[in-house]
C-alpha cells in the first residue's frame, strides 16, 4: 500500500494539471476572500460579491481573527468543484491513458490500488488546505499590519476544526470525482456530470426547496448543502456561494462522513468487480 | 454454457503435461469468455513451459488479447480455469513474477520514460535501481528523461517491454509487441524477445504475424474464432518436410519409393511424387531409382510454411 501511495504521489507531483488546479484554487481564494474585500474597504467602492458591506465589516472579515470562516466560505462550491476535477482526473485518466491495466498487472490487489489513489487524494487535499490556510494567514497578517488592526489569530482548536472541516468537504468532493472517474471509466463525463451536479443541480434543488416540501427534505441530504451548512456552522456566511445554514454542523459532518464512506465503498465495488478491457 | 474444444492433437506433445508438470508455468483449461451471448474465447487450453518462447498465433479478433487479459486477471472468465505460476490469474503472488504488455503500451504521457518506470517499480515493489537496468536492456537510456508523449511508436513498445522486465519476471506476456513497428524496429524487437526467452524465463507472445512466430517461437498455439485449434512446435505444426520427385517412368518410381519409404508416405501430386521423407532420405531414394533404371529429373525437399498450415487450419472458419 505504501508503494502504491508513493507512486500515486509521484504521479500527482509531476502532473501539470495538479499544479494548475492548486494554483487556480489558491488564487481564487486569495482574490475573493482577501483581495476584493480589502480593495472594497480601501477604495470605498464595491469590488467583488461582498463589496457592498459596511467598511468596518469588510476589514473585520479579512483580519486574522476571522481566518477560519473567511477562508472556508470558498470551500463548498468553488473549492469543491476544483477538487472534484482533480479526483476525476486521478481515476478517469487511468482509463483514458489505458494505464489501469498496466497498474493492475504490477502485483497489488485492486483494492490496494484504489487505496493508494484515494490516499494520495487525501494527502493532496490536506496539503492544499494547509497551503490555503498559510497563504490566507499571511494575507490577513499583512492587512492587519498595514491597517494597524489586531493581528491575533483564532485559538489552535478553532484552526484545527477549520482545517479538518475543509479537509472533509474537499475530500468528499474529490472522492465524488474519483468515483465518477471509475464509474464512467474516463474523465470527460466524470468532470462534466460532476460539475453539473455540484454547480447546477444542487442549486436548482436548493432554489425550489422553499416552494416544495419534498425538495426541502431532499436538500438536507445533498453533499453541497451539507458542505455549505458545515462552513456556515463555523461562521462563514455573507456572500459566499453555496453557504447557508440549512442543517446543523453535526448533521452536516455526519452526512459528509457518510458520503465519504459511501463513495469509497461504491468505488471499491466497481473497481473490484468490473473487467478491465 | 460453452462448448470446450480440445486442441488438435500434435505428435509428441500429448504426454508432456504429465511428464514435465513441474516445468509448466502457465496452464489454462477450458478458458472461455462470453460478452452478452457473443463468445470471444471458447474453451482455450494453453500450456506454457519454463524457458520457452510460446507463440499465441491468430488473426485479429481471434481472441488472443481477451485470453491474455483473463490470464492476467484483468477479465473474469465466464468458465474454465487457469493457473499462472501456480496461482489463480490476478493473484499478487503470481503477478509479482510476471511481466506483461497487453495491447498498446500504456503509460502517462506527462511523465518521462524513467518516471513512468519509477511509478511502476513502486507499484511492483521492486528496487528503484531496476529502472535503469530495464531501460538499458531495451536501449532506451539516452531518451529516458524525455516525456513519454514525445516517444516514437518503437520507443513506446520498448518502454512497454522495459516495464514488463522491471520485476525480473519468470514469465513475460507480450501482446503483439511488434505492432506498428517499421521493419528495422520489428527485427530489433524480435531479437530482443528471443534474447529474453532464454534460460529460465518464458515468453508468451501473441501475434498475428506468422513469419514472426515462425522465427521466434519454440512452440505455437493457434487460435481462431476463440478456439485453440492446434498447439505444438513449429515443425510439428508444419508436419515435417517432404521430397518432391519427378521421374520416368512414374509408376516404377512410385513402386520403388513405396517399397523404400512405405506406401502411406508416397503420394502422386501434379504428375510428380510427394514423399514424406527428410533430406537425409533423398540420396538413398535417388540411388535406388537410378540403379533400377528410372530417370530422375527432379528431387528436392519442400517445406510447408506455417502460413500454409495456418490457412489450412482456419480454412473452415474463414468460409
Amino acid at each position: 500500500m505504501t508503494g502504491v501511495l508513493s507512486a500515486e504521489l509521484l504521479k500527482l507531483r509531476k502532473r501539470p494539471a495538479t499544479w494548475l488546479i492548486v494554483g487556480i484554487w489558491l488564487a481564487l481564494n486569495f482574490t475573493f476572500a482577501y483581495l476584493f474585500p480589502y480593495l472594497s474597504y480601501r477604495t470605498g467602492s464595491p469590488t467583488g460579491p461582498d463589496g457592498a458591506a459596511p467598511p468596518a465589516q469588510l476589514l473585520a472579515e479579512v483580519l486574522p481573527a476571522n481566518l477560519v470562516p473567511n477562508l472556508l466560505g470558498g470551500y463548498p462550491m468553488f473549492g469543491g468543484a476544483l477538487v472534484l476535477i482533480l479526483g476525476a482526473l486521478m481515476t478517469g485518466s487511468e482509463y483514458g491513458f489505458g494505464t489501469m491495466k498496466t497498474l493492475l498487472t504490477q502485483g497489488p490487489r485492486r483494492i490496494e490500488v484504489l487505496g493508494g489513489i484515494l490516499g494520495a487524494l487525501a494527502v493532496v487535499v490536506l496539503v492544499l488546505g494547509v497551503a490555503n490556510f498559510t497563504l490566507s494567514a499571511g494575507a490577513s497578517s499583512v492587512i492587519a499590519a498595514t491597517e494597524s488592526a489586531p493581528g491575533t489569530f483564532p485559538p489552535a482548536a478553532e484552526l484545527a476544526r477549520g482545517l479538518a472541516s475543509g479537509w472533509l468537504i474537499l475530500g468528499m468532493w474529490g472522492l465524488l470525482g474519483a468515483l465518477a472517474g471509475i464509474a464512467f471509466r474516463g474523465t470527460a463525463l466524470a468532470v462534466g456530470l460532476g460539475l453539473v451536479w455540484a454547480l447546477v443541480i444542487e442549486n436548482l434543488i436548493r432554489g425550489t426547496a422553499a416552494l416544495l416540501d419534498v425538495f426541502d427534505t431532499v436538500q438536507r441530504v445533498l453533499p453541497g448543502v451539507n458542505a455549505g451548512s458545515l462552513v456556515a456552522a463555523l461562521g462563514a456566511g455573507r456572500g459566499a456561494p453555496g453557504v447557508a445554514a440549512v442543517v446543523g454542523g453535526t448533521h452536516a459532518v455526519v452526512v459528509l462522513a457518510g458520503y465519504l464512506a459511501g463513495f469509497i465503498l461504491v468505488a471499491g465495488l466497481l473497481l473490484a468487480r468490473r473487467d478491465v478491457t | 454454457m460453452n462448448t470446450t474444444t480440445a486442441p488438435r492433437p500434435v505428435s509428441g506433445d500429448a504426454s508432456y503435461s504429465d511428464d514435465c508438470h513441474s516445468r509448466v508455468l502457465l496452464e489454462s483449461r477450458g478458458l472461455s469468455k462470453q460478452y452478452r451471448g457473443i463468445t470471444a474465447v471458447d474453451g482455450v487450453d494453453l500450456t506454457v513451459r519454463r524457458g520457452e518462447v510460446y507463440g499465441f498465433l491468430g488473426p485479429n479478433g481471434a481472441g488472443k488479447t481477451t485470453t491474455l487479459r483473463m490470464l492476467l486477471g484483468l477479465i473474469r472468465p465466464t468458465s474454465g480455469t487457469a493457473a499462472v505460476l501456480g496461482h489463480p490469474p490476478g493473484d499478487p503472488r503470481g503477478l509479482a513474477r510476471i511481466g506483461a504488455m497487453v495491447e498498446t503500451p500504456a503509460f502517462y504521457p506527462y511523465l518521462s520514460g524513467r518516471d513512468n518506470l519509477r511509478v511502476l517499480a513502486r507499484y511492483a515493489r521492486v528496487p528503484a535501481h531496476r529502472v535503469a537496468s530495464a531501460l538499458g536492456t531495451v536501449e532506451l537510456t539516452s531518451r529516458a528523461g524525455d516525456k513519454f508523449a514525445t516517444y516514437s511508436l518503437g520507443m513506446k513498445q520498448r518502454l512497454g517491454v522495459a516495464a514488463a522486465l522491471l520485476a525480473e519476471p519468470e514469465l513475460l506476456i507480450l501482446d503483439e509487441p511488434t505492432n506498428g513497428l517499421d521493419p528495422a524496429g520489428m527485427a530489433d524487437m524480435r531479437a530482443l524477445i528471443r534474447k529474453l526467452g532464454t534460460g529460465q524465463r518464458s515468453v508468451l507472445l501473441s501475434s498475428h504475424l506468422l513469419g514472426e512466430v515462425q522465427q521466434i517461437c519454440d512452440r505455437v498455439g493457434v487460435i481462431s474464432r476463440g478456439r485453440l485449434i492446434a498447439e505444438g512446435t513449429v515443425d510439428e505444426l508444419r508436419g515435417g518436410t517432404s521430397l518432391l520427385l519427378s521421374a520416368q517412368p512414374l509408376d516404377e518410381a512410385a513402386r520403388l519409393a513405396a517399397e523404400l519409404l512405405g506406401p502411406q508416405r508416397v503420394q502422386r501430386h501434379d504428375g510428380r511424387l510427394r514423399c514424406e521423407a527428410g533430406p537425409d532420405d533423398a540420396a538413398r531414394l535417388n540411388r535406388a531409382l537410378v540403379l533400377a533404371g528410372v530417370a530422375v529429373s527432379e528431387l528436392h525437399p519442400v517445406e510447408r510454411s506455417l502460413e500454409d498450415v495456418f490457412l489450412e487450419m482456419t480454412e473452415e472458419d474463414r468460409r
